[in-house]
């Protein structure tokens, strides 16, 4: 359980947001978003075959997920172990193809303090920026976690 | 897949088709092994049960593309998909139906795109819309 001495202050908050993840790069197979399609129950022959609309084979929206970015480190000691994911904000400029090498980076947007009925709460905003191998940000993914 | 959506037939208010989905335990293990996700709740019971859960739990991030394909294939093969967002609001847990529901919120022009808005959500056996969200795809005019 969760300690109850915990206060994030404000220099811990600005030492925070701003922080960034280690880059990963990972290059986009073609069996990979076939298998991605196939575990999320995803049918469209975009992911498998390719269609005229798409230009060929694409990565399903959410399979940026699978890139492994990791996740920034916080300049302090946190004292929760227990960790839920709170939602996603993707946006989407370019579709992710076979071949692609994607760089992940995230980013602290925001940190936050709150109790609420699981106690007191760390609450991060993170922001996961993909590009491709031209530099192009293919998508971003803004999550919410929950320490507790 | 479905037919296409055209931007001339959709208005606000509309609703989109329902889906019911039942993931199995087997189905998690793939997500686990596609996303690289291995967080034991989502195939361990013991351990599942070990840290408070009242069983195996879905992977939110499998929920989110669940709503990911929900909305893309009743948008059709050529619509974009600009903008998806959900939020966990309450654990889904596997053998059971969870289905899908949506309807659109707003139908705008912005540049050269035909936008439309969506609030989508999955909701429980119990009616509770346990991850709800929106999404935004730019759809082709008929017009051309």
């Amino acid at each position: 359980m969760s300690t109850n001495s915990f206060t994030l202050t404000d220099d811990m908050r600005e030492r925070s947001i701003g922080v960034e993840s280690a880059p990963t790069m990972t290059e986009v197979e073609k069996g990979h978003i076939a298998r991605f399609a196939e575990a999320i129950g995803d049918d469209n022959p975009a992911y498998t075959e390719g269609i005229p609309e798409t230009g060929g084979i694409v990565a399903p929206p959410t399979f940026l997920r699978a890139m492994r970015a990791v996740r920034p480190e916080l300049p302090f000691e946190i004292p929760f172990t227990r960790l839920l994911d709170g939602g996603s904000d993707w946006e989407y400029f370019e579709h992710v193809r076979p071949g692609d090498v994607i760089t992940a980076v995230g980013r602290v947007e925001d940190i936050r303090e709150r109790t609420g009925s699981i106690g007191q709460m760390l609450i991060t905003t993170i922001k996961v920026t993909y590009r491709n191998q031209s530099g192009a940000i293919v998508a971003t993914q803004t999550s919410t976690s929950i320490r507790h | 897949m479905g037919q296409q959506i055209y931007f001339e037939d959709v208005s606000e208010g509309m609703e989109l088709p329902v889906e019911v989905r039942e993931p199995t335990t087997r189905q998690l293990v793939q997500y686990a092994g596609a996303s690289g996700d291995f967080y034991e709740i989502h195939y361990d019971k013991p351990y599942a049960e070990s840290i408070g859960l009242p069983g195996i739990i879905i992977h939110g991030a499998l929920k989110n593309a669940m709503l990911g394909a929900y909305v893309t294939g009743w948008a059709g093969p050529a619509a974009t998909l600009r903008r998806l967002t959900c939020q966990y609001r309450g654990m889904d847990f596997p053998d059971e139906p969870i289905t899908a529901k949506g309807h659109v919120t707003r139908v705008y022009q912005e540049g050269e795109q035909n936008l439309v808005d969506c609030t989508i959500w999955l909701e429980n056996p119990q009616g509770q819309q346990t991850t709800p969200g929106t999404a935004t795809v730019a759809l082709p005019a008929r017009s051309g």
